[in-house]
């Protein structure tokens, strides 16, 4: 019974490290797998964690685009395996708008809510991404007129306007320079894909890793839509190099004064 | 030939089965056809009828996501469908790993390898372990941990969607189970395999023996993938009632002696009953 | 697994690309792309594309163009582009360029209209093309042989195919695409001023106070002028004012103050609206400057029933039924139409009311066809003629945009004619294909400089009407060399007798070679090869089966009859895939040459490289096939479809000291002029460059002979381009001397005592206009010498058929609106327009083959309404029917790009050939001008 007994505490053992083990490589697989950064999802999207998370990777998103633009990651591919994406220098999303990709997916990944406005759809609130332009290898912003960005842009004088200004050099040629509105720009990327430089100028990457994020304690006075940004604010406590002591501590902490 | 094609007739069934599906989904994919879209993970059946991977939804579920109403009448429906079949259908008529696993069982068998080593150095329980740290990882992941790894859907998608790097985990599955571990893969890790055994415990369909007709020739344990759940053979007349049982059918097709037969569950176990007695 | 690793590495490196935002060119890397430039040789060019000829420099390395740069020393651009001009260095190289001659054959080896195209020789090549066009002079005589010509030609070799054409085989079946593009600007040109091209400059946009832009989409098709009027605006936004006058939303009406949309055709009710204004005010007396129009102006009118330049009910393939009778529904209205009740008002001071039948002829001047046909009236008829143009009548015909307020449209239609009269204001007219690709191109032309004149803000810096060209070298080469049927150069006419005997002179042939009869342009030498006239055609530097609408009629005609059709080009557009033989053209860099922009300026460029396999230029096409024609061949006694006999001028030829059996080559090229340009390698000009017609190359093309081609010996480019500038020197159109142009960036002609003319007819600064004003101090002298001279009359006609002279006058026309002869219906509700996009050049044969290019504007679209998606059962990006009574294309549907028709137009490009929208165009030309109006036709649209 002995010899059973240790044997049974022995395979247990053994099956628990073994399943630790392997649950740690597959975990750290899994996890590194799916920290890219920088996936295009297609419109609606949750975000990415959630996004990771719903996707059921069953394809039909990417079998109701009628464009061919969005992709299942493929092995070897380096993308979390299986979810859609798209590649916008390859393909653009051309912003369909009745979305076919959206409706038929079944879990929800791709949220419909995200794409309508007033229970209709509307493609144009689609967030896939947001277009970001390398101004020192854009040629428009030398003074080359371009701007097939600015025309490719299917919410053309939204997304992508034209900001004018005089060109000193020549004196009589003005710079037209495409410039994004990230209030408008859905990440289509049909900028990136019309660019004419070697590689593109002006790309999109997702909103999370290209826009900032100002803080919520200050209102834009001249915006009066800008209250509704900050409708969270909370008051909190702050804290930095100088203040991190209790002020008794540090009122009591009188060593440095005389210092030389 | 005839002989031949009677000799194989569920294989060949089967590769049909799995074949066609697999076309009905590139159909869908390449050419548009609207009878089965989506793929293995979930699907469109006729533009109506969700079916959905039980074990993908499971995993979400213990990654904390919200499953849709269409997710989960998707995965009820496949799994009413499995439960009442029985064994692992699944695994043997349309996963299409099964393709790859018996292309190495059979070359295993052509080269003999299994008579250099005849014991397995591995459980066959390591799936079920496998399905359980899968969940555990989904739940501490917040994230389907299986799906990201998994060989049957990387291998589906690499058919229907493109192939990328796919290949490469077919050659790993395939010289897997040819060099390391005979019927490694769908015998030993896979947790969809593992939980279709649980679901399958019950179904109808149940592989028959026939002991008085048995002349102990064991070329269905040769043959057979999950070789324990044929114990009975050559002892007693029984149904194969465990859910490891993939109803492949090959065990029929081998047996010269009509000792093996698919049957119904409850109507062969009072048959069964009354041979015994 | 290795899988996990890589992922690491990968991730890794996508973050840094995420970082790199604005990341500047690391210091090392541009140090290396410094030194990397040594190897590289610069020279000064001019920009292959559109008529604003920009400056650009060129870098070539082992023979290969393999860079450029904007000429910063160009007046034009200072160093600047769009991005076709970007992409100059690209545009040889394509993967496909023709490189060897390409003949139909049979398993035989003959040639065969059916069979496939194979590689043969120059020399067979040559064989071909002197058989056929022999037959084809046996058969049709000069009349049926026909070039379809280019405003693309370099100036020496558009001179070189006028001379053989002309001068050689007696044929003015010679026309250029600059017919599509040009051509009602140059009639109204010689109407108005009496000489072709634009009076004012590109400086007048620094100068001016206001830009209108009448049917010209600056922002796309001249950007770097657009860069220039965008600048003016910012110096001043207050003042400066910019107008987008057009038919549809596009790219310029982003800088506009006010965007005027109008119905198709009505332009010209709103120029009339104009012109009332400032006639009809009560201040009008203040308002117009009498003394500048009673010193410099007559008032003219002109018949009205005079058609839409289509085929006529008389002509040979209407007669064989080859047009359908849906198709002959739109040309019907040729012969005559109904007057509409939107014309009526219009043309009721010419004794039309509305249902009235209006009965289409050519007008006869001494019994002879004269379609120009103009005489003088007095300002009280010309008042008589704009009192229709009231506010109300002009915006019920000419808001184009349904949904617009018709009062929102008065006002603008006020505010627009208020900034013109506006004392002290200046104002430049710019316009483009819209009012020169319009049925009544030539009207419309003519009527914008009325208002200027009327106001006098014309030919002043600062202020005109300034015709914005297309091509870049409509006005260096099309319109100044003459490659038109009726022209020859400096404006010298082929039906003017004195004009043909200083030509004949100066070519040294014989008097009378010459053929009077000019008038197979571009779109009659298609209509010949349907009616089997020509039997000969060749194509040089254009795509006229691409480019020409009807096209249908065309291809048929090339493909399915008795003739051959020979195309010169660089690479396999519709037009090489259409004819009988396929040239290999050297290209624009692979030869000497010289273009002339809208502003006449004028500019030269060396050979950089070697041409792409055996291809040579145009030039050497053209003087190798002089070499197998001699003077007993053609020049003897023809016979015209009019019954006009030119002469047999051989004994003429005889005497002059040529034989019967001396070639073409020997009279028009290889001549003792011509040979006194010498070849010199230590010329400054020449030292270092290649002359692949002067020496021969390194290639070692075996030519038209079987032999090697070793060159002509002599600098045949200067001796074409000096013998050419003669014609003008002297004229009022004086182009400096070749050397100097390989030393500036360009010069404005006329070019007189070495300094340039910014406005021309100001005795400011033109010095011919201040040698006219001489004795009568005017500031103006309009002294251009065509139809100087009018018979007098009123509105509905000549009472005084004295003509009565008018030196150094300027006319101010009578023209009304009138209908286009097709509109939408209940069939066909939609109007067509087409034009280019700013990525593409034309028939995108170039463009499309510049990969960045093509990826950025891979396919046209149909731009449309968003309404007129939904009204018509068609989706934002799936494939649509466009489709007219001639024929249809399939185009994906737009309804939110770079351009927004309002509600019943739609918009196509014509770059794509897989788009070929000019099967559904129709080919209605200007009766006057011969230019097809490629912006108006009536179609459906419907789901595909």
């Amino acid at each position: 019974m002995g010899t059973t007994r240790r044997e049974f505490i022995l395979s247990t053992s053994r099956a628990i490290g073994l399943a630790a083990l392997g649950g740690l490589v597959w975990g750290a697989y899994v996890d590194e797998l799916t920290a890219n950064k920088l996936m295009l999802r297609p419109p609606g999207a949750l975000s990415e964690r959630d996004f990771l998370r719903q996707c059921i990777k069953c394809g039909l998103c990417v079998e109701a685009c009628p464009f061919d633009t969005l992709q299942l990651a493929r092995a070897g591919s380096n993308k979390p395996l299986g979810t859609p994406y798209f590649e916008p220098r390859d393909v653009p999303c051309y912003m369909c708008p009745e979305i076919p990709c959206v409706p038929v997916c079944p879990t929800g990944a791709l949220d419909i809510t995200k794409v309508s406005t007033d229970n209709k759809l509307d493609i144009n609130k689609a967030q896939m991404g947001v277009a970001v332009v390398d101004a020192k290898n854009c040629v428009a912003f030398w003074g080359i007129q371009c701007d097939a960005c600015y025309r490719a842009c299917p919410l053309l004088d939204k997304a992508i306007y034209l900001e004018y200004s005089k060109n000193e050099r020549t004196g009589k040629h003005a710079f037209l320079k495409p410039i994004v509105d990230s209030d408008y720009c859905t990440g289509c990327g049909l900028c990136e894909r019309a660019c004419v430089t070697q590689k593109a100028a002006i790309f999109v990457l997702p909103r999370e890793v290209a826009l900032g994020k100002v803080g919520d304690h200050y209102i834009k006075g001249w915006d009066s839509s800008d209250d509704k940004r900050v409708k969270n604010a909370e008051a909190t406590t702050t804290t930095t190099e100088i203040s991190k002591e209790s002020a008794i501590d540090s009122l009591n902490d009188t060593e440095v004064l005389l210092d030389d | 030939m005839i002989n031949a094609i009677y000799k194989h007739r569920f294989l060949i069934l089967r590769r049909i089965v799995q074949v066609g599906l697999m076309l009905l989904y590139i159909g869908g994919n390449v050419w548009g056809w609207k009878f089965l879209q989506g793929n293995l993970s979930t699907s469109l059946l006729l533009e109506s009828v969700p079916l959905s991977d039980p074990y993908a939804v499971l995993q979400m579920f213990a990654a904390g996501a919200i499953v849709s109403s269409n997710l989960v009448i998707g995965a009820l429906i496949i799994t009413l469908f499995y439960l009442v079949l029985g064994g692992r259908v699944f695994c043997a008529w349309v996963c299409p790993v099964n393709m790859i696993t018996d292309a190495a069982a059979y070359l295993r068998r052509k080269l003999q390898l299994d008579s250099v080593s005849k014991k397995q150095p591995a459980s066959r329980k390591i799936r079920y372990w496998v399905l359980g740290l899968s969940l555990v990882l989904s739940y501490v992941l917040a994230i389907g941990a299986f799906e990201f790894v998994s060989p049957i859907a990387i291998t589906h998608r690499a058919i229907i969607f493109g192939m990328g790097l796919g290949w490469a985990m077919m050659l790993i599955i395939f010289l897997f189970d040819l060099l390391v571990l005979k019927n490694g893969w769908c015998g030993h890790i896979c947790p969809l395999g593992g939980l279709y055994a649980l679901v399958g415990k019950v179904g109808l369909v149940r592989v028959a023996h026939d002991e008085s007709k048995c002349t102990v020739c064991m070329k269905c344990k040769v043959v057979c993938p999950e070789m324990q759940v044929l114990h009975m053979v050559g002892k007693t007349s029984e149904q194969v009632l465990s859910g490891e049982c993939t109803n492949c059918g090959r065990c029929i097709e081998v047996c010269d002696d009509d000792a093996l037969n698919f049957s119904i569950r409850k109507l062969a176990k009072e048959r069964g009953n009354e041979t015994n007695n | 697994m290795a899988l996990s690793r890589r992922d690491f590495l990968k991730s890794t490196a996508a973050a840094s690309a995420a970082s790199a935002i604005g990341m500047s060119v690391p210091s090392s890397l541009q140090a290396k792309a410094d030194e990397a430039q040594s190897g590289w040789r610069w020279d000064k060019a001019a920009c292959r594309f559109c008529g604003t000829g920009c400056g650009i420099m060129m870098a070539t390395k082992e023979g290969k163009i393999v860079a450029v740069k904007g000429d910063p020393a160009a007046p034009v651009n200072r160093g600047l582009n769009c991005i076709k001009g970007y992409f100059n260095a690209k545009i040889m190289y394509g993967a496909d360029r023709l490189k060897t001659p390409l003949l139909r054959m049979n398993d035989k080896g003959e040639f065969d209209k059916q069979g496939k195209f194979a590689p043969v020789s120059w020399e067979r090549a040559f064989d071909e093309m002197e058989v056929h066009i022999k037959k084809a002079l046996k058969a049709s005589g000069p009349e049926g042989v026909g070039v379809f010509a280019s405003g693309q030609y370099t100036v020496m070799e558009g001179y070189a195919a006028l001379k053989m054409m002309k001068g050689g085989l007696r044929s003015n079946a010679f026309d250029p695409n600059a017919r599509h593009c040009m051509a009602s600007a140059v009639v109204g040109f010689y109407q108005t001023f009496g000489i072709d091209e634009p009076s004012g400059c590109y400086d007048d946009i620094e100068l001016t106070d206001t830009v209108v832009a009448w049917g010209s989409n600056m922002a796309e098709m001249h950007p770097i002028l657009w860069s220039r009027v965008t600048d003016r605006k910012l110096s001043d936004p207050e003042r400066v004012k910019v107008i987008n006058i057009s038919t549809y939303r596009h790219r310029t009406s982003d800088l506009a103050d006010m965007e005027i949309i109008f119905t198709p055709n009505t332009d010209l009710a709103l120029w009339n609206y104009i012109a009332r204004e400032i006639v009809m005010r009560d201040d009008a007396e203040k308002i117009i400057d009498w003394d500048f129009v009673k010193k410099h102006i007559v008032f003219a009118a002109s018949p009205v029933n005079i058609g839409y330049g289509m085929r006529k009910d008389n002509e040979k393939s209407i007669k064989e039924g080859k047009y359908t009778p849906l198709e002959m529904e739109t040309i019907q209205k040729e012969m005559s139409k109904v007057v509409s009740a939107t014309e009526a008002p219009a043309l009721k001071p010419y004794g039309y009311k509305e249902g009235d039948v209006m009965k289409n002829e050519v007008p006869l001047v001494d019994g002879k066809p004269e379609m120009l046909k103009h005489w003088e009236i007095s300002f009280e008829e010309y008042k008589k003629f704009l009192e229709p143009y009231t506010l109300d009548y002009v915006a019920s015909i000419s808001k184009g945009n349904p949904d617009e307020d018709i009062e929102e449209f008065k006002k603008k239609l006020q505010t627009l004619a208020n900034l013109y009269i506006e004392k002290g204001r200046k104002v430049v007219s710019f316009w483009t294909m819209g009012m020169n690709q319009h049925t009544r191109g030539t009207w419309v032309n003519t009527l914008s400089y009325n208002v200027h004149f009327l106001l006098n803000k014309q030919a002043k810096p600062g202020d005109g009407a300034f015709s914005l060209t297309g091509q870049p070298s409509a006005c260096g080469t099309a319109r100044e060399v003459g490659t038109f049927c009726h022209r020859l150069p400096a404006d010298m006419m082929v039906a003017n007798p004195q004009h043909r005997e200083i030509t004949e002179k100066a070519w040294k042939i014989p008097a009378t070679t010459l053929n009077p009869v000019g008038n197979q342009h571009i779109m009659k030498i298609h209509r010949d090869i349907e009616d089997g006239v020509i039997k000969f055609a060749w194509v040089n530097v254009c795509n006229p089966y691409q480019d020409t609408a009807s096209a249908k009629h065309w291809i048929k005609a090339a493909r399915e009859m008795d003739n051959f059709i020979v195309t010169s080009d660089g690479y396999p557009g519709i037009s090489a895939k259409v004819s009988d033989l396929i040239l290999p053209s050297a290209m624009i860099y692979e030869k000497w040459g010289a273009y002339g922009n809208a502003e006449r300026r004028t500019q030269h460029w060396r050979q950089q490289v070697l041409p792409v396999g055996d291809a040579m230029s145009d030039t050497w096409q053209w003087v190798e096939l002089s070499k197998r024609f001699k003077i007993k061949e053609v020049w003897g006694e023809y016979t015209l479809r009019n019954g006009l006999k030119l002469p047999s001028v051989i004994e003429e030829a005889k005497k002059m000291g040529y034989s019967e059996d001396t070639t073409l080559f020997d009279i028009l090229f290889a001549n003792e002029r011509a040979k006194s340009y010498k070849l010199d390698a230590n010329d400054p000009i020449q030292k270092g460059y290649d002359n692949s017609e002067g020496y021969g190359d390194s290639r070692n093309v075996k030519g038209s002979d079987g032999e090697v081609f070793k060159g002509y010996g002599f600098f045949i480019q200067k001796y074409l381009f000096e013998e050419y500038a003669d014609f003008g020197r002297g004229h009022a159109h004086d182009l400096a001397d070749f050397d100097t142009y390989h030393k500036v960036r360009g010069l404005k002609w006329p070019v007189v005592d070495g300094k340039e003319t910014q406005w021309r007819f100001n005795a400011q600064y033109d010095p011919y206009a201040a040698k006219a004003t001489k004795e009568s101090g005017n500031s103006h002298a309009f002294y251009g010498t065509l139809a100087k001279a009018l018979v007098q009359g009123d509105l509905m006609g000549v009472k005084d058929p004295t003509p009565k002279p008018l030196p150094n006058k300027a006319k101010i026309f009578a023209r009304p609106y009138m209908d286009p002869p097709e509109m939408p219906d209940k069939e066909y509700p939609v109007w067509l327009s087409t034009g280019r996009v700013l990525e593409h050049w034309h028939s995108g044969t170039m463009t499309m083959r510049v990969p960045e290019l093509y990826r950025a504007v891979p396919e046209a679209l149909c731009y449309m309404h968003p309404e007129d998606a939904k009204r018509y059962d068609v989706k934002q990006g799936e494939l649509c029917w466009v489709e007219s009574r001639r024929g249809k294309v399939k185009a994906r549907v737009e309804t939110r790009g770079r351009n927004r028709p309002s509600r019943g137009l739609v918009f196509v490009p014509w770059f794509d050939e897989k788009v070929f929208i000019n099967k559904v165009c129709l080919d209605a030309t200007c009766p006057q001008s011969g230019q097809t109006d490629f912006k108006k036709c009536a179609v459906k649209i419907y789901k595909a």
